[in-house]
This record gives structure tokens, sequence and C-alpha cells, in this order.
């Protein structure tokens, strides 16, 4: 056998191993593409979900500032596990709207009482059919949506506290 | 107490397999009183090892069965709700558990090599036994320092967190250790190998020590992957049995190498070929089931099977891959230029037809891991893209059609040298049978693909020429293992058909109806009776009837949505009537708001259970071939026994 046949196998898992640590040392990138991103938010209208806080129609967008777009049950854990970032970025003078899903009022004023109101309007999609139209499969999801009512990115599962920097630095980009 | 107890013997094996490792380099390092003793005793180590180990298992198992929440691992993964079967399983259902099964099936493993395995000289055995005890120590670090399965949460919840519904299925009480257990089988013949380079004695000895271990492991695998698809295809509801995704290559990879490891050691224990090729198929077979736990457990690749992403993880477990996958290339290339060459062979001969078949084995192995992480070779350079079915099917369709066309001429050749000629003539039987069935299938369905027409009429043959030499040997005097390959290879055949036959003939419809309505699917005609709740243990559902008739012979279906509510996720749970010429598969969607109808999504796929079917012969030819050679071992042992 040739020599140098002999040690091909370690040179292939060496690059092999290259690759795979590259991949493993890049940060992961938690925000998925999805093919609505850089296309107009669809054209919705959303009834109120709760007393005292206006329904949520796609025309609330695209008025120069950008938006975070919160998607969200009373019922999801996750959700409420993301509440504290949620609130930390309204606190940074981001405007958060939200839809939810598969929920009722009351429900969700005791999820509000609990933790916490991050959210300037609420608009009810008791049947899911909004968020499917943004391509958006589960709860929690964030979208961030330009200043021309465009959709800049899709945050999938809770936001972390560890994504609030970053989600701020998103928002400014989209200014 | 329990947990601590648990912890307490996974640091006391992790110890013992420290100590395995250096009683294994002192007694290869020094020949004498002192390295006869380590000799001695690496043996007794490795088994309490495994029983330490066990232990542990056998302590998440019971804090998961007591559905003990101040675990912090049954608070994430159980509730008390949940029916008793899937606490049971669910302690693998998990990261952490999932590891200290593979590590407990490791050391089960390593105190089988000590305390069972006669066949292989001392040094070697000693060697392989150092090998495993390195292999284990590193994922014994991993579990104690990056995924302790027995940390506490203080204080403990009142309820748990629940198990992913899509894994309360009896599947899993089945296809993980399965699975992990065919991986396990693997690193043996990995530690014979890095053992017999150690010492140098690559022969056919050496081969008949290891062939049982990696046709056991082979046998395993085949069981696993074939209930794995099988599970997929029933609980995902998409109607599909493969999805190519990076956690099924993962096992399917280690499959590829194992198979052709199996015939390779079989060229090494009869002929003395094959030498340095069969120690680095045994290398690669381990490596890749290390590369599979590591895609899964990383999370670096997207996939369904992944439980936890956590970069730390991914780097300890990349790290023990440099080490043990490097070590062992390394160890190859140094030592393998002292293993003498093996017997020469021609072309056309058996051992020819092993070397296509391994060539052709390794090059669809190669195109499955580079589909495989692709997207991460991809992502590197800032394009983000999936590999999908399109891909593998281009790629490694045709390659595999050429391997099913070696398998079927393979068994005929002689060893040594053979004929062209001659092999022609004994193949014409199965051209023939390929031939015709392909202007049947062409004339009887005229718009079929290519590769599902190719693959019906090569399965043909294939089936043809597996059992063909069998009708002219006399059955009774025929070696088991003999059985074993034909059965396998026919296995292989049979599967073929059924993956064609649902490539090509399946019939879909998506249908939304009133209860009362019916719509026709391939020869049935499928009736929505009606839609009524049902409950079960941890779960609420909305159930349809069905009446499914056909040639006037009805059968109920009652495919359900079902809602769990820890966590909260709906299901699909899908309802299948088997026939003997296939499945209907139905599949309840969700009610039209504005009409009141019902989704309904109804599929027949002719012959679909073939696949598993075919899936089930194969790994009872292996398991044929092995009860085969353990008679045989047995006997020989009687025979020195009474003479002496």
């Amino acid at each position: 056998m040739k020599r140098w046949l002999i040690w091909a196998p370690l040179a292939v898992f060496g690059a092999l191993f290259a690759v795979v640590a590259a991949g493993l040392m890049r940060p992961a990138d938690t925000a998925v593409h999805s093919t609505l991103v850089d296309k107009p938010l669809p054209s919705f209208e959303l009834e109120p979900m709760v007393p005292g806080k206006s329904g949520l129609a796609s025309t609330d967008f695209g008025r120069g500032t950008p938006h975070l777009l919160n998607v969200f049950a009373s019922w999801c854990i996750p959700c409420i596990a993301e509440a504290p970032q949620l609130m930390r970025l309204k606190a940074r003078g981001i405007p958060i709207d939200a839809i939810a899903i598969h929920d009722k009022g009351p429900a969700v004023v005791a999820f509000l009482r609990r933790n916490g109101d991050p959210y300037d309007r609420i608009g009810d999609d008791s049947r899911s059919r909004v968020q499917l139209s943004l391509g958006s499969s589960g709860v929690p999801e964030t979208f961030l949506i330009d200043g021309r009512g465009r959709i800049v990115r899709q945050y999938i599962g809770d936001i972390r506290a560890d994504q609030v920097d970053q989600i701020v630095r998103d928002v400014a980009a989209a200014r | 107490m329990i947990a601590e107890g648990g912890l307490a013997a996974l640091w006391f094996a992790a110890t013992l397999a420290g100590l395995q490792l250096l009683l294994g380099v002192l007694a290869l390092r020094h020949r004498h009183a002192a390295g006869e003793q380590a000799m001695a005793a690496i043996g007794p180590v490795a088994i309490v090892q495994g029983a330490l180990v066990a232990i542990a298992m056998g302590a998440l198992i019971a804090v998961f069965l007591a559905t003990d929440l101040s675990v912090a691992l049954v608070a994430e993964n159980s509730h008390s709700a949940k029916p008793w079967i899937y606490k049971f399983a669910g302690a693998w259902g998990n990261h952490e558990g999932s590891m200290l099964l593979w590590v407990t099936i490791l050391g089960a493993g390593g105190a089988l090599v000590a305390w069972k395995e006669r066949a292989l000289d001392r040094p070697t055995h000693v060697a392989t036994l150092a090998a495993q005890g390195a292999i284990a120590l590193g994922f014994y670090g991993f579990l104690l320092f990056a995924s302790n399965p027995f940390a506490r949460l203080n204080p403990a919840p009142i309820e748990g967190q629940g198990l992913n519904p899509l894994l309360q299925d009896p599947g899993l009480a089945f296809h993980p250790p399965t699975l992990y257990a065919g991986y396990v089988g693997l690193s043996v013949a990995f530690s014979f190998a890095v053992g017999a380079l150690v010492t140098g004695q690559v022969g056919p000895a050496f081969a008949r020590a290891m062939r049982p271990w990696v046709l056991g492991a082979w046998v395993l695998l085949t069981i696993g992957i074939t209930a794995g698809s099988y599970w997929a295809y029933y609980e995902l509801g998409w109607g599909g049995w493969w999805f190519w995704d990076p956690v099924e290559n993962a096992s399917l990879m280690p499959w590829l190498a194992a198979t052709a490891l199996l015939h390779s050691v079989n060229v090494l224990a009869a002929r003395d070929g094959l030498r340095a090729w069969t120690v680095m198929l045994a290398v690669v077979a381990f490596s890749m089931s290390m590369i599979g736990t590591f895609l899964v457990r990383s999370g670096i690749l997207t996939s369904v099977h992944a439980f936890a992403v956590d970069p730390r993880r991914g780097a300890f477990i990349l790290a023990l891959l440099a080490l043990y996958i490097g070590g062992a290339l390394a160890l190859f290339g140094a030592r393998i230029g002292q293993v003498r060459a093996g017997r020469s062979f021609t072309f056309v001969s058996r051992e020819g037809g092993l070397v296509v078949n391994n060539l052709l084995l390794s090059v669809i192995l190669g195109i499955v891991l580079i589909g495989t992480l692709y997207p991460l070779i991809a992502a590197g350079f800032g394009v983000r893209l999936s590999v999908g079915p399109p891909f593998f099917h281009a790629a490694a369709g045709p390659i595999a059609l050429v391997l099913v066309a070696v398998m079927a001429v393979g068994p005929m050749l002689r060893w040594r040298r053979d004929q062209a000629e001659a092999v022609l003539i004994r193949m014409l039987w199965p051209m023939v049978a390929a031939a015709g069935s392909f202007a049947l299938v062409l004339t009887l369905s005229g718009g079929m693909g290519v590769l599902p027409l190719l693959g019906l009429s090569f399965g043909v043959g294939l089936i043809v020429a597996s059992v063909l030499p069998m009708t002219q040997r006399n059955w009774r005097r025929t070696p088991l293992p003999i059985w074993g390959m034909v059965v396998a290879h026919a296995g292989i055949g049979v599967s073929l058909i059924g993956m064609a036959c649902d490539s090509a003939f399946t019939a879909e419809r998506l249908v939304a109806l009133y209860p009362g309505q019916a719509t026709i699917v391939g020869p049935w005609r499928v009736e929505l009776n009606r839609i009524y709740p049902n409950v079960g243990p941890n779960w609420s559902a909305l159930e349809a009837r069905l009446t499914a008739t056909r040639d006037g012979v009805g059968t109920v279906l009652r495919p359900q949505q079902r809602f769990f509510t820890d966590p909260p996720t709906t299901t699909s749970e899908s309802a299948i009537a088997t026939g003997w010429d296939g499945q209907l598969y139905t599949v309840l969607g969700q009610q039209d708001a504005a009409t009141g109808r019902w989704q309904l999504r109804l599929w027949w796929k002719p012959f679909v259970t073939l696949i598993w079917f075919g899936g089930i012969l194969v790994a009872l030819g292996g398991a044929l071939a092995l009860v085969g050679r353990w008679w045989k071992a047995w006997q020989q042992r009687r025979r020195e026994a009474l003479w002496g």
C-alpha cells in the first residue's frame, strides 16, 4: 500500500474536524429566516383581546418606527420565561405589539397581571389564522417589522436574556 | 438517596474505567510479574465497571418511575400522569438519560468481552479491554462534568413538564436501546481493531473473534433502523418512511460501514485477505457511531431528534471524537505498515466481488456524510440551505442499484478466481426475472419514474439470484450462515420492491368532508361516519370514525387529533389499515371554521409494508448467521472436551 494512502483517513478526519469545530464555534443563529423575511407584512385585522387595549391590524405597522410583533398565549410556559426580557426591551423604548393565539380575554388579563404587560396592542387570533400567514408555527415567536412595514427578522422560541442586546441592535439597524 | 447512589455508582464506574486503561498499559509494558498481575486484574475490573454503571442506570429508571421531581431531569422531562411505560422509557427520552444508557450498554459490552471472549490471544484481549476502558472514561467524564443526570432541583416543583408527546409511544422503549446496543457492538469491534494494531496480530483468528460482535451489532442496528423508520412513519403522520433527517443519517452511516465490515471480516476470516481494509472499517464503523452521537447531542444540525442545544456539550464530545477517532487513525497510520499483506486474489472472484461491494458501500457512506454535513459547510460560507431527499435520491440511488447488482452476482462467484463467462451463465435466470418484471411493470403502468422502475426490477432480480443457489444445495447440509446470507440478501430485494412501489404507486387524497360523506382513494371508498371526543391517561382527543370499504368488505379506522396538556401539544394519531397488498393510511386534520367540514388526508400505499418486512428479513438473516457461528463453535468445544 502507498505510504500516503495510509494517512489519508486521518487527513480526511482532520478536515471533517475543522469544519465541525468551526461550525461549533460560530454563535448559534437563533433567527430563523422564514420565507417571509424581507417581504411586507401580510394584511390582517384582529379584534381586541383585552378590554382597554386596541386590536391589531397590519396597517398599524410601517409608520416610520420599527416594531416587535410578539406571538404569545397565556397557556404557554416559555412565554412566561420570556416575559422579563420583553419588559426590558419595552423599557429600552422599543414598541411591542402582540398576537394572542388560541386564547380567552380573562386568561390573558390574568397573564399580563402576573408577568407584566409590555404590549401596546393585542390582537385576538383565536384560530391561528394570522399566525400561520406570518409563517409562525408555534409560541412564542417574535417578528421584527421595520419602519416600512417589512418583516426583517423572525426569532423563534422564547427570547433569552443574552439575546436582548442583539435585538436592540437589530431594531436600531431596522430604523 | 437513590439519585445520590446512582451518582456515586457513576463516579466509581468512571474510576474503574480509568483503572482498566492503566492496567492495560501496565500489562503490555511489563511482561513479567507486574504485567501478569495487571493482565489478571483487568477482566474483573471491566466486569465490575459494567455492573456499577448498570446500577447507575437502574437508579435513574427508579427516580423516573417514582417521578421524583426533586431530580432536575425528572422535573424537566416527566410528569406524574404519564403511563408507567413512558416513565420507564422516559429515562432515556432526554439528553442526559440517553447518554447514560449509551455508557451503560458500553459497560455491559466491555464486561461481556472480559467475561466471554476467549478467541483472542491474551495481549490483544488486554489491549482491547484497555481501549474499551479509554472510550468509557471519556463518556463518563462527559456525563459527570457536562451532563449530570442526577442533578437535584431545589425547591422541587409540584409537577413535571412532561415528555414530548411524539416520544410517548412504545417505540421509545425499544428503538434507542436497540440502536445503542448496535453502536456499542461496533465499539467492541473498534477496540479489537485498536488492540490488534497495538499488538500487530491481524489475521483470521482476530477476524473470527471480531465477527460475532460485528454481526450482533449489525443485526441490532438493522432492527433499530427498521423499527425507527416504521415509528416515524405512523407517528409523524406525513406518510413518509425515511426523511433523510441528520439523525436518521447518523444511524444509517454506521450501518453502511458495519455492512461493509461484515463482508470484509468474512474475507479475512476465511481467506486471510483484506487485512488493513478490515481494520480500517472497524475503526470507521464506530467512528460513524460517535459522529452520529455528536451530531445529535451537540445540536449542531437542526433535527427532530436534537434534545439539547448546548455548544459546550458539543465541544466536549468533539474533543472526545478528536481523541478517539484521531488517535485510532494515527495508530492505524503508524502501525499498519507492520501488518503483513494478506493473500491476493484476481478481480473476478468472491473476494473481488466483496471488494467492489465494500467500495460501493463506502461511496454511499461518503455521499450520506457529505449530504448530512453540507449545510454546515455551506453555513461556513454564509449560505443557508438544507439538503433534502432529491440530493440523496439522485446521488445515492444509482450507486445503490449497482450495489444491488453486485449483491446478486457476488454469492455466485468462487473464491480466489472465477471465469466471467461462467458467471454470466449462472446469472441468466435472475437477469431474465429482472428484465421480465421491468417489461411487465412498464406495460402495466406507463408513467413510472426511472429509479422506482429500476428498483422494482433489480429487487426481483436480487431475490431470484439470492434464492436460486439454494435449489442446487442439500438444504439439511447447508450451514446456517449460508441460509442467513440468502435470507438477508433476499430481504434487501423485498425492501427495495416495497420502496419502489411506495414511491411509484402511492395514491394521495386531501379532502374536506361533512360527516356522512365519502371519498375514493385507490381501491378504497372511505366514509366519514362521525367525529366524537375521546380521552386517555394524559390526553384528550377528537376522534373520527371512518368506514373504509373495498370489494364489499368494510374496515373501521379511528384517526385522532390528540391534545396533550403537559407540554401543551397537538399530535395527529394516524390510523392504518393493513392488507396483504398495502396499507390505507388516514390522518384527521383541522375542522374548517367557515363550513364545518373536516379535513382528511388519505393515502393508499401498495406494498409499503414490504419495506419493513424486508428489513426484518435482513435482521433475521444476520441472526441466523450469528446463531450458526455460535452453534459451530459450541459443537467444536464439545468435541474438544470429549476427545481432549
